[in-house]
């Protein structure tokens, strides 16, 4: 099953990506690839490296060492808003909601990057309204929403663009059991849509039914990748999270 | 948008038919003052209250429009038309080059580095002997039986009312520009990186290229109302074009008016001008600031109410007896 993948070429490639802060290591010779219409999540523990992965491969943060290639091409180096031209868009963690401008309007600043006639931007948004569930919302202003809702914002302001992979950085953080589900409803119809997907999210129980693959950091290093089967009984991982002194394995001998 | 269209179509009429009505010098001239500044707003409101990018030095922009078509009148004798347009680009371009560098810089940052680009520039022109230096140009005046067609190639009129409306056609030029760029593309991208320059990064706007579109717009349409202005008073010096002075007005009328909208600057400039010039003819020079120490007064009492100026007490009032009318219209239809 694997080799069959291996020969199918990579839609991003992640390779040896290394990010120093002077002496510290956030991110250490880390590779990875996301195929076509493929769900990866990049799981860890706080301070794992995960967020300044995102910032390095949109571009956010210049790369110590290392590359990241895009449908074959290297896009290291490149600005942000190159890389988003090129199809490759992402949320943030914190979110960054236009909080000066109506939900409406955030999410036509993101379709306004396929077209410049606003009527066409204004179809594209309806559309993104409709599949994440804002149409109601439309009129509000950003800045008066809940964080559920900011967070869909952020995902819909990200959609307009039309990406051929989306990376969403922990959208389900602080949402409730309900805002959760509907997220992961969200991730599935986004691949069924042929979208692929790079996720970093914390909630396990999320993560593990819709992801096909799983990349584990910890402390900088990727220490695991495989499907959330695999990766669920990996020792590394187990301990990463755990600690090594309560290993399950660790008890028994 | 097509509602806007109207609104601001009716401003215009309004300020067109002013001057038929009321004939006092003084009142025409207050309202050649006021189409000025509000333009000078207007263009101030697309650099910082879409781009959210605080310029302090918006006289740099204005006297270099001024300057270009009173010297090329006073140099060449050329027609002050030619020196609008071509101080326009030349304002544009010199905005380009030097706010480029400074569009790393965020926040105040960037506020000082205008101010001390509008300083700079006055202290170029001070002792620049081409441009007369301290001196200031005295722009030659035309004889005064030239048939009106001369005088409008030469842009020297003895009424004021021809200048009424040719400061009126260049506000009206402004706001339509402004309302045109608030809901197009541009005018988006340009408040999405106001309000968050990652954000805008993240769904593919370069941010310093539409800085640079803003800052160069804000510019031409600045020096065009110098060129103008020139015209008007037939005397420019340095001291006077690119003084603080004019910036801070342009900054303080549109955030009275309303930052960010297009009706800001107009009505931030209809109270400013009429105060100023009352309380310049009832007190002459010993009332010198009098008019910024109300006004400054006004700023604080209205924006400590609402940031958003004048502009955004009138959208309260507005949205508060919308809502009132629903409820209103909600109890008909249950008791029906």
């Amino acid at each position: 099953m694997m080799e069959v993948k291996e020969k199918v070429k990579p839609l991003l490639e992640i390779k040896n990506v290394t990010k120093a802060f002077g002496s510290l290591k956030a991110n250490e010779d880390v590779s990875f690839t996301i195929h076509e219409n493929e769900i990866v999540s990049l799981i860890g523990p706080n301070g794992a490296g995960k967020t300044t992965l995102f910032n390095c491969v949109t571009g956010f943060y210049p790369v110590t060492e290392g590359n990241v290639y895009y449908k074959g091409e290297n896009i290291t180096g490149l600005s942000p808003y190159q890389i988003c031209h090129k199809g490759i868009t992402r949320t943030f963690q914190i979110v960054k909601t236009l909080n000066e401008m109506t939900v409406e309007e955030n999410v036509i600043t993101g379709a306004f990057i396929n077209t410049n006639r606003r009527q066409k931007a204004m179809e594209i948004t309806k559309e993104v309204l409709e599949t994440t569930g804002l149409t109601e919302k439309k009129d509000a202003l950003g800045g008066s929403l809940t964080i559920s809702d900011r967070k869909r914002v952020e995902i819909a302001r990200a959609l307009a663009t039309k990406p051929d992979i989306l990376m969403l950085d922990e959208c389900m953080a602080g949402l409730n059991q309900t805002e959760i589900k509907d997220v992961m409803n969200l991730i599935l119809k986004l691949k069924e849509d042929g979208l692929s997907l790079l996720v970093v999210e914390h909630i396990m129980e999320a993560i593990m039914p819709i992801s096909d693959r799983i990349v584990v950091l910890s402390a900088g290093k990727k220490i695991a990748e495989g499907n959330p089967k695999e990766v669920a009984n990996d020792d590394e991982v187990i301990k990463a999270y755990l600690g090594g002194k309560y290993h399950a394995k660790n008890k028994k001998s | 948008m097509v509602k806007d269209k109207k609104k601001l179509l009716i401003i215009i009429l309004i300020i067109a038919v002013l001057p038929l009505v009321i004939k006092s010098r003084t009142v025409l001239n207050a309202l050649v003052l006021l189409l000025i500044y509000a333009t000078l707003g207007e263009a101030w409101n697309i650099i910082t209250g879409f781009a959210g990018q605080t310029s302090f030095g918006h006289a740099a922009f204005f006297g270099i429009g001024a300057y270009t078509s009173a010297i090329l009148f006073f140099r060449y004798a050329i027609s002050p038309w030619f020196g609008l347009i071509l101080g326009g680009i030349i304002a544009a371009l010199v905005a380009g080059i030097v706010s480029f560098p400074f569009f790393k810089i965020r926040g105040h940052y960037f506020a000082i580095a205008t101010l001390a680009i509008a300083e700079i520039v006055k202290q170029i022109f001070v002792s620049w002997d081409y441009v007369e230096g301290a001196t200031g140009v005295s722009i030659p005046i035309i004889p005064r039986d030239s048939s009106f067609f001369t005088r409008l190639i030469n842009l020297q009129f003895n009424e004021r009312l021809p200048w009424v409306y040719l400061t009126l056609i260049l506000f009206a030029l402004a706001i339509f520009a402004a309302s045109y760029l608030e809901n197009s593309k541009v005018g988006f991208y340009l408040k999405a990186i106001r309000e968050s320059p990652e954000a805008s990064e993240a769904i593919g706007i370069n941010p310093r290229k539409y800085k640079l579109i803003a800052m160069m717009t804000s510019a031409f349409i600045a020096a065009l109302a110098g060129s103008l202005y020139a015209q008007y008073i037939l005397y420019i010096d340095p001291f006077m074009m690119f003084s603080l002075d004019i910036s801070m007005k342009i900054v303080l009328l549109t955030v009275l008016g309303g930052i960010g909208s297009v009706y800001g600057p107009i009505i931030g400039a209809a109270i400013f001008i009429p105060l100023s010039e009352f309380t310049r003819i009832q007190l002459g020079g010993s009332g010198t600031g009098i008019d910024l120490m109300i006004y400054g007064l006004l700023i604080v009492v209205i924006t400590s109410y609402q940031p958003k100026g004048v502009i955004g007490i009138i959208e309260t009032v507005r949205n508060r007896r919308n809502k009132n009318n629903d409820g209103g219209e909600g109890k008909g239809e249950a008791a029906s």
